[in-house]
C-alpha cells in the first residue's frame, strides 16, 4: 500500500510541491488534492493580465484536469476542507467527505484583507485574488462607470490598470506619500505615479478611508479628513492575510501564518505547510519565488532525499503594467549601516538606486529600464563583495554590453527569479531535449512560466545555446506576428477591432497586409466575433472560398451541387447530365462524400452552370459544415435501427453554409456496422436500438483520428442540438485551420464534454450560433448568379 | 509595344486579380490597396498556377496552388523558391487602366 499524501489548497505553492514530488518519485504516494475554488490549478499572477485582457482564463490554467488524471491524483475540487483531526489523521470537507492521510500539506494561501470599516460588506466591494474575483470585476466594468481601488501597492495598481483598460474611470486611494512604498523609494514611487497618471489613472494620496457609503450597493467613500468620493465599485487591495482558519481549529501552532521549521514541518507530526499560509522565521511571504523554494525543500523531505534547510528567500518585485517598468529587490530602506548610490536620467526618465551594507549590495530599485534587474538580483543573492568597484562603477558595472551578453554569464546565474531557474539548468534542458523555442523551455524547466518577465533573457540563452542563430519562435500564428490565436482573439474583443486592417495595425503585425496564412484566419475570427459589424473580406479568402469552387491543378474549377444526405433524384441527375454535356465538362465523378462532381470547369462558365443547374452548392470548397454522409438505414437495410438518411438530411439542412475553423464532416449510420464510417467523422452518429450514439473528433485526413464516444441520446432533436452547440464552441475557440481532433486535444475532451452535455450551455451556444449566422446562410451560387457586378469582377477574363 | 485597355479602375476589385488575354499572352492585373495597378504574366513558373487567383499582400502575390511568393513589380519569385515571370508596365489615365504589351 502506498502512503496517502493529502494536499489542502489547490493553488500555486501546493501544486508546485506536488510536481516536485512527482519529479523525484512519481510512485511514492497516493495523492489527494482538496481545493476550494472550482478551477484546476492556475497561475494566479496572471490574473492581472486577464483583467487587462491580455490573456484569457483558459490560457492561465497551468495544470488542466488531464494532468490530475495522468498522475492519478484524486482532485476534490470546489469543496473546501473544513475540519482536520490530527490525532486520527482525518480531514472533512464541506460536503462531508472524509479523507484520511499519512502525510498532509497545508497550502491554503491567503485572502485579500478587507478593511474593517462600515460598509465593507456592501455589494460592489471586492478583493482581487481569484478567477471569480477577476470575472466579477470584468462584469462590473461593463455595467458601471466609476471604480476606486484602495491601496497603491502591486496588486492595487495592476487592478486599477485593468479596470482603466476596461474603460472605467479609476481612482487609486493610498495611505502613504508614494506608491508601492514597501518596494520603492520616494523618487521611484513618484515617477511611477506620474507615468500612471499619463495613462489616465487618478490618485488620492495620503487618504485614510473611514467609511464605505451606500445602502444596497456601494455609492462612495468617506475619508478621515472629511472629504468623500463617489464610486460604483471598490477594490480592496491593502494587503493579504494568511489563510489559517483550518489550522487554528487544531493544535498546529499559528502565529501570523502557520509556523514551520527549516524543513516546512509544523509542530504536529506529518503535517507540513508551504506558501503564503506558512510563516518561517517570522516571515510570511507574498510572492511566488519563496514559495517555490519552499516547495523544493518539502519535496526533498517527503521523498526521503537529503534536504538543504530552507533559509528564507530574497524576493523581488516587478509590476505587470505596460509602460511602467520597475524592479525592486532586497532591502531598500536607508537605515543604519545601509548607504545608497543613485543615478537619475532625466532624458530617458530612468532611475536606479543601489543599497549597500558592508561592501555588499543588499537592495536595488530600478525604474524605467529594468534590463539589469536580473544581474543585481544575482549579486544580491550571492552576497558578492563589491570591494573592487567604486560607487560609480557599481552603478554602471553592468553596462549595456555586459548585461546583454548571456554567453559570459556563469551557469549558476539565476534567469527566472520566480522559479529559481539558473542558466545552467536551461542550457542542459535545451541541449538534452532539443528545445527550440521559449515556450518549450518554459514547458520543460518552468523558467518564464510565472510572471514572464524573463522571457526575453530566455530567448537570449536559447539563441546562444543554438549557436547564436536567431530562432523563429513558432508561437505566432504565422510569420507576420508573434501573437497566438488566443492573444489575437482576446485583443479583437478587448479593443473592439472590426476589420483586418485594424487588426494588422493595432496589433503591430510586421507585414501590414498579412500573408495567405493569417489573412483568412483573421477574417474568420472577425466573422465569429462581430457577425453583424464585420463585413466578410473577399480579398482575404482563399480562391476556393472567394469563387465558391475548388481550384484544380490546371487552374480550372470543380462544381459540386448539394444533395442533402447523399440523396438525389432523376430530375437532378438529368440536369447534371445536361450541363456536363453542354459545357464539355471533362470529368464527372462520384465524390468521396456521396455527391456528384463536375471537374475541369472554366472560371467563366461557373455562373452559367450554376444558373442552369439551379441547385445549391455542396460547400465542398470551404472550411465549413460539409455535406452529411448517410447510410440507407432503417428505410431499406435489414440491420438498420434508425432513419439515418432522414436525420442526415435534417442535420445538413439545419447547419449547411456555416463557416468553421476547418472543414466539419458528419456521418450518420443506422447501426454499429457503421457503413459511412461514423468513427472518423468530426461528428459521427451511430443509430442503436434505444437512440443515437454520438462520436466526436474523428478525422480521416492527413492524420487519422478515431472519434470518441461523447454520449448516447434518445431523440433526433438532441443529436441536432448537440451538433449545433459543438459547431459554435468550435467556432468560438478553434484555431483557424485546426481540425476538431487537435482542437479537442487542446481544449481537453472532458471540458468539451462538460460544455456540450450541460443543457444550459448547450442552449446558450445554440442561440449564439443562430444569431451569428443569421442572414449569412444563403446559397452563394445564387448570390453570384444574381449579382452582375460580382460576376463581372470575379468571373470574367478580359480579351484583347 | 501596344497600349492595351484593361478597363476602368473601378471595375478592378482591390487586392483581387483579373486575367487578361492578349493574343497568346495571359496577363494577371492587380489593383493594390493603395490603388496602384500592377501586371505580371498569369502563369506561375512552378506549375503554371493562375496567379490572378492568388492572395495579394502589399506588392506581392502568393500563388493559389503552392504558395510561391512573387513580387508584382519585377515578377521575381521570392526566396526560398526560384524563378520569375514577366512583368508588364501599367498606365492609369483618367480612371482607365492600360497594360503595355
Ligand atoms: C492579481 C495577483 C497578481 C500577483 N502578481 C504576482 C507577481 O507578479 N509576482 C509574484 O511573485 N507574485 C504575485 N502574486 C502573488 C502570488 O500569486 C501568490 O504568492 C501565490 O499564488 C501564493 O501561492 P499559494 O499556493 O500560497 O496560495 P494560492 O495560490 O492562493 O493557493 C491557495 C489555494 O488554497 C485554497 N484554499 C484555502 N483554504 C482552503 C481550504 N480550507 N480547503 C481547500 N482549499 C483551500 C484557496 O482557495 C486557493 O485556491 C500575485 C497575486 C495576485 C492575486
Ligand atoms: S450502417 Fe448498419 S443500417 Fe446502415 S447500411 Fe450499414 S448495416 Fe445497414
Ligand atoms: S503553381 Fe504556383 S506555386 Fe505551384
Amino acid at each position: 500500500m502506498k502512503e496517502k499524501l493529502v494536499l489542502i489548497g489547490n493553488g500555486m505553492a501546493g501544486v508546485r510541491t506536488i510536481e516536485e514530488i512527482l519529479d523525484r518519485d512519481p510512485d511514492r504516494y497516493q495523492i489527494t488534492i482538496i481545493g476550494e475554488e472550482k478551477y484546476p490549478n492556475y497561475n494566479r499572477i496572471m490574473l492581472s493580465n486577464v483583467l487587462q485582457k491580455k490573456m484569457t482564463v483558459s490560457e492561465i490554467i497551468t495544470n488542466p484536469l488531464e494532468w490530475y488524471e495522468e498522475n492519478q491524483i484524486e482532485l476534490i475540487n470546489h469543496d473546501p476542507a473544513v475540519h482536520m483531526d490530527t490525532t486520527n489523521k482525518k480531514i472533512t470537507t464541506q460536503s462531508g467527505k472524509e479523507i484520511s492521510y499519512d502525510k498532509c500539506i497545508l497550502a491554503t494561501g491567503s485572502r485579500a484583507f478587507i478593511l474593517p470599516v462600515d460598509g465593507a460588506q456592501l455589494p460592489g466591494v471586492v478583493g482581487f485574488r481569484t478567477i471569480d474575483d477577476t470575472e466579477n470585476m470584468l462584469e462590473a466594468s461593463q455595467k458601471y462607470q466609476k471604480a476606486v481601488v484602495i491601496g497603491g501597492g502591486l496588486l492595487g495598481l495592476e487592478a486599477a490598470k485593468g479596470l482603466l483598460d476596461q474603460g472605467m474611470d479609476v481612482t487609486v486611494v493610498h495611505l502613504e506619500k508614494w506608491l508601492m512604498e514597501t518596494q520603492l523609494d520616494e523618487k521611484a514611487g513618484k515617477m511611477l505615479q506620474a507615468d500612471l497618471e499619463k495613462q489616465g489613472l487618478k490618485f488620492l494620496m495620503e487618504k485614510a478611508t473611514q467609511k464605505i457609503l451606500g445602502d444596497n450597493r456601494v455609492t462612495g467613500l468617506a475619508f478621515s479628513d472629511g472629504t468623500t468620493i463617489e464610486t460604483d465599485m471598490v477594490v480592496m487591495s491593502i494587503g493579504i492575510r494568511s489563510e489559517t482558519t483550518l489550522a487554528r481549529t487544531t493544535t498546529i501552532e499559528v502565529n501570523r501564518g502557520i509556523v514551520v521549521d527549516d524543513f516546512m514541518k509544523t509542530n504536529v507530526p506529518d503535517v507540513f505547510a508551504v506558501g503564503e499560509c506558512a510563516e518561517h522565521n517570522g516571515n510570511v511571504y507574498g510572492l511566488v519565488a519563496p514559495l517555490f523554494e519552499q516547495g523544493k525543500v518539502l519535496a526533498d523531505v517527503l521523498t526521503g532525499k537529503e534536504a538543504k534547510p530552507y533559509q528564507g528567500s530574497t524576493t523581488f518585485t516587478s509590476l505587470k503594467v505596460s509602460g511602467c517598468d520597475l524592479y525592486s529587490a532586497g532591502n531598500i530602506r536607508e537605515t543604519e549601516g545601509i548607504n545608497s548610490i543613485e543615478a537619475f536620467d532625466g532624458i530617458n526618465y530612468t532611475y536606479k538606486k543601489i543599497f549597500v551594507r558592508e561592501n555588499q549590495v543588499v537592495g536595488v530599485v530600478l525604474y524605467g529600464d529594468t534590463s539589469e534587474g536580473n544581474r543585481y538580483y544575482n549579486i544580491l543573492k550571492k552576497n558578492e563583495s563589491i570591494e573592487e568597484y567604486t560607487p560609480v562603477s557599481l552603478l554602471h558595472m553592468v553596462g549595456e554590453e555586459a548585461s546583454a551578453d548571456v554567453s559570459e554569464w556563469p551557469d549558476d546565474e539565476v534567469i527566472c527569479g520566480c522559479n529559481g531557474i539558473d542558466k545552467g539548468t536551461i542550457m542542459t534542458a535545451i541541449n538534452e531535449k532539443d528545445l527550440t523555442s521559449v515556450a518549450d523551455v518554459t514547458k520543460h524547466t518552468k523558467a518564464g512560466g510565472s510572471c514572464g518577465k524573463c522571457k526575453s533573457v530566455i530567448g537570449d540563452v536559447l539563441a546562444y545555446a543554438l549557436g547564436g542563430e536567431v530562432v523563429s519562435a513558432p508561437t505566432g500564428i504565422c510569420g507576420c506576428t508573434d501573437l497566438t490565436r488566443d492573444q489575437i482573439v482576446t485583443q479583437i474583443y478587448a479593443k473592439k477591432l472590426t476589420s483586418s486592417d485594424e487588426v494588422y495595425r493595432e496589433l503591430n503585425f510586421t507585414n501590414p497586409e498579412g500573408c495567405p496564412k493569417c489573412r483568412p484566419a483573421i477574417n474568420f475570427y472577425l466573422n465569429v466575433a462581430w457577425p453583424k459589424e464585420h463585413e466578410d473580406e473577399k480579398e482575404s479568402r482563399y480562391v476556393n472560398e472567394r469563387l465558391y469552387a475548388n481550384i484544380q491543378n490546371d487552374g480550372t474549377f470543380s462544381v459540386i451541387p448539394r444533395m442533402r444526405g447523399g440523396k438525389t433524384n432523376p430530375q437532378q441527375l438529368l440536369l447534371i447530365a445536361k450541363v456536363a454535356e453542354k459545357y464539355d465538362v471533362p470529368m464527372v465523378k462520384v465524390t468521396g462524400s456521396q455527391r456528384i462532381g463536375l471537374y475541369g470547369v472554366k472560371k467563366e462558365d461557373l455562373p452559367k452552370i450554376w444558373e442552369e443547374l439551379d441547385m445549391k452548392a455542396a460547400g465542398a470548397y470551404a472550411k465549413a459544415v460539409r455535406s452529411v454522409k448517410t447510410c440507407v438505414g432503417a428505410n431499406f437495410c435489414r440491420f438498420g435501427t434508425q432513419d439515418s438518411m432522414g436525420l442526415g438530411i435534417k442535420l445538413e439542412q439545419r447547419y449547411e453554409f456555416i463557416d468553421t475553423p476547418h472543414k466539419f464532416k458528419m456521418g450518420v449510420s443506422a447501426c454499429p456496422r457503421s457503413c459511412v464510417e461514423s468513427g472518423v467523422k468530426d461528428f459521427g452518429i451511430i443509430g442503436v436500438e434505444n437512440g443515437f450514439q454520438i462520436y466526436i473528433g474523428g478525422n480521416g485526413g492527413t492524420e487519422v483520428k478515431e472519434a470518441v464516444l461523447l454520449t448516447t441520446v434518445e431523440t433526433e432533436q438532441e443529436v441536432i442540438d448537440i451538433c449545433g452547440a459543438m459547431l459554435q464552441y468550435y467556432r468560438e475557440t478553434g484555431i483557424y485551420a485546426e481540425r476538431t481532433a487537435p482542437w479537442i486535444e487542446r481544449i481537453g475532451f472532458e471540458v468539451v464534454k462538460e460544455v456540450l452535455l450541460n443543457p444550459e450551455k448547450r442552449q446558450e451556444l445554440l442561440a449564439a450560433l443562430d444569431q451569428a449566422v443569421e442572414g449569412r446562410r444563403g446559397n452563394p451560387w445564387d448570390e453570384v448568379v444574381e449579382d452582375n457586378k460580382t460576376r463581372q469582377e470575379l468571373y470574367t477574363v478580359g480579351r484583347a | 509595344m501596344e497600349k492595351i485597355l484593361v478597363g476602368q479602375l473601378a471595375e478592378l476589385a482591390p487586392r483581387m486579380g483579373k486575367e487578361i488575354i492578349v493574343g497568346e499572352q495571359k496577363i494577371a492585373v492587380f489593383r493594390l490597396s493603395d490603388n496602384r495597378v500592377k501586371a505580371i504574366e498569369n502563369v506561375c513558373p512552378h506549375k503554371q498556377g493562375p496567379l490572378a487567383e492568388g492572395t495579394v499582400s502589399g506588392e506581392y502575390v502568393f500563388c493559389p496552388l503552392h504558395d510561391y511568393k512573387i513580387n508584382l513589380n519585377d515578377g521575381q519569385v521570392q526566396e526560398p523558391d526560384e524563378g520569375c515571370v514577366r512583368a508588364y508596365e501599367t498606365i492609369v489615365e483618367e480612371d482607365l487602366v492600360y497594360v503595355m504589351v
